[in-house]
């Protein structure tokens, strides 16, 4: 195993040395960022923050170039009738619609994200997975979501899964590339913090909770310990890693207590979409909810706001 | 001490008033109470004084409720209502005694419940009427096949009468609820013991999860927040000043809320019962369909 990693660039990391994780602080932790009180001016801030960090989303087997570029036109106007909207920060899509997105993005500052390497599952051939990845950064990618082999990681082979990474940053070249652990399936927090410390040292730029295909796909609790290695990682080496949870994060108030958690644990540098991100299609439409109600004090119904 | 005595001795166990959003029975989010009193002073419960966001958690569990509450069948629907009736009878006295402590008499009480439970058998009945008899062929002129058929409104906010505790509330749910709406119901002020025991009748009786949400709370407080949010479709609004009245019209037309007002209705009395309290949330969808000469 460790052969196969020295073949690499990268060093890989001591797993030995990775420390334990301890499951009921961590829901107590969790559980205090949630009384956090955030409150008019301060919560409008934090939904405007919300929106420019979210990753618009669609990933489905029935998506049509007209979806994609309905969700491009999304991302651009999010809900015109609020003025000084920021705009999402990427559309996330399947390799074959980044073409689609790229045209129908055109002239805008919205990044392109694509999943890759054999997504969801990640049960294919590297080969297969490197031409899925530069064919999705070929078509205008400028962001990679990459899964990591959950087989081979739980099954100890570390090694294989660390080559898997770094193979896949090459192919990427200049892209950002996230790398998605799909917590739901590694099943303990211990195995959480493992993958990512393991993810990090193998290049990701960024580290991402799930797919969204998964139940439980992001939960605070393992977002918190993923931001926790990202310190840690950010103290060994000085270099900062960006952290994005994704699926079942739907209501604003729950993504505000993300930032709540995201602030009092890796501080304000990461408080910007370069660095944290929300992967979500309902989120954004509850947010812009939310921002009419304090704009307006009236309730709002999802009937006018367009779909995403 | 005799056995017989300690047995007296026994502390009575208070009942907790709560609100019911999305068949549960929460305490208000607020945390707030207002204290309800008997003629002479004595206190008999403390009631939920439900804040706007109670009435938000509400509409969302309405309206989540509303799509399969529509498309269950009409026979379905009358079928719980009318199982409502039966869980309201054998329950009867509890109703009774509660109206008695908020200052009804007995004979009074014992008229509202046996009214109430006839509403609700009398809603059960229509429930696979009232579409014949509003829906309608209309003649026209070109060649096509013109039909108008009811459909429900959606999720209804209800202001309940102050001055009845139970027949007024029931008089207004059952209407909306028979014609597939869901709704959001501000209990009396004066008596809301008996919604929150009807809320535990409903839950009884099959009636699934956000089809009907009961709060308790002050009128002045929660108005507004019923004729203005943005996903509730009809507002039935009862009694209350002129005043209030020309409010809740303003707010309502944000998202051109139908309103109904019900004024000084004789709750008790058979006359206000009639199909066109269903009629009130409902709306006409009319179809044009081409057929050849």
């Amino acid at each position: 195993m460790s052969v196969t990693a020295l073949k690499t660039s990268k060093a890989f990391p001591d797993l030995s040395r990775v420390p334990a994780v301890d499951e009921v602080g961590v829901s107590e932790r969790v559980a205090r960022f949630q009384t956090r009180s955030i409150k008019k001016a301060s919560k409008v801030e934090a939904l405007k923050m919300i929106l420019s960090m979210i990753d618009l989303t669609t990933l489905e087997g029935q998506d049509t170039p007209g979806k994609v570029r309905h969700l491009c036109q999304k991302a651009i106007h999010l809900h015109d009738a609020l003025p000084d909207l920021p705009h999402v920060a990427a559309v996330c899509v399947y390799p074959t619609m980044v073409g689609v997105a790229k045209q129908a993005l055109e002239g805008h500052d919205i990044n392109i994200a694509s999943v890759a390497t054999a997504f969801p599952s990640g049960m294919s051939s590297l080969d297969v997975k490197l031409d899925d990845a530069r064919m999705a950064v070929d078509a205008g990618a400028n962001e990679i979501d990459m899964v990591i082999s959950r087989g081979a990681f739980l099954a100890g082979e570390y090694g294989y899964v660390f080559d898997e990474i770094t193979a896949v940053k090459e192919a990427c070249g200049d892209a950002h590339l996230k790398v998605i652990l799909e917590t739901g399936e590694l099943g303990t927090l211990d195995r959480v913090r493992r993958a990512s410390v393991l993810a990090m040292h193998a290049g990701a730029d960024f580290i991402k909770t799930s797919t969204g295909k998964i139940q439980p796909a992001a939960t605070m609790q393992v977002t918190l310990v993923m931001l926790q290695a990202i310190k840690d990682y950010y103290y060994q080496t000085g270099r900062m890693v960006g952290m994005k949870p994704a699926g079942g994060i739907s209501k604003a108030k729950l993504a505000v207590h993300y930032l709540v958690m995201l602030r009092e644990t890796l501080g304000m540098a990461w408080m910007t979409p370069e660095w944290f991100r929300f992967g979500a299609s309902s989120l954004a439409n509850d947010v812009l909810m939310q921002l009419m109600k304090q704009s307006t004090g009236v309730y709002q119904s999802s009937d006018y706001f367009s779909k995403d | 001490m005799a056995a017989a005595d300690k047995a007296k001795q026994r502390l009575a166990v208070a009942k907790t008033y709560k609100i019911y959003i999305d068949g549960k029975f929460p305490r208000t989010e607020s945390g707030r109470y207002f204290t309800l009193e008997d003629g002479k002073g004595t206190v008999i419960a403390n009631i939920c004084r439900s804040s706007r966001k109670d009435f938000r958690n509400s509409v969302v569990a309405a309206r989540k409720a509303q799509r399969a509450w529509a498309n269950a069948s009409a026979y379905l629907r009358g079928q719980i209502l009318y199982r409502i009736a039966e869980m309201l009878e054998g329950r009867s006295e509890q109703f009774v005694a509660e109206l008695v402590l908020q200052g009804n008499t007995q004979r009074h009480a014992q008229k509202e419940v046996e009214a109430s439970i006839d509403r609700l058998i009398y809603y059960a009945g229509w429930a696979d009427k009232y579409q014949q008899v509003f829906s309608a062929v209309n003649p026209v002129a070109s060649s096509h096949f013109n039909f108008s058929v009811l459909e429900p409104m959606g999720v209804i906010s209800i202001i309940a009468p102050d001055d009845s505790g139970l027949i007024g509330i029931v008089s207004n749910i059952a209407p909306a609820m028979v014609g597939g709406n869901t709704c959001v119901v501000l209990a009396s002020e004066q008596q809301p013991l008996c919604a929150v025991s009807f809320a535990e009748v409903l839950h009884a009786s099959d009636v699934p999860a956000g089809v009907v949400n009961i709060l308790t709370g002050l009128r002045s407080e929660l108005t507004e927040q019923f004729a203005s949010h943005m996903d509730v479709n009809a507002i039935a609004f009862c009694d209350g000043s002129r005043k209030v009245a020309a409010t809740v019209q303003d707010l309502a037309a944000d998202n051109i809320k139908r309103v109904i007002s019900r004024r000084r209705m004789d709750w008790l009395s058979d006359q206000t019962a009639n199909p066109y309290l269903i009629r009130d949330t409902q709306e006409v969808k009319t179809t044009w369909h081409p057929i050849g000469t």
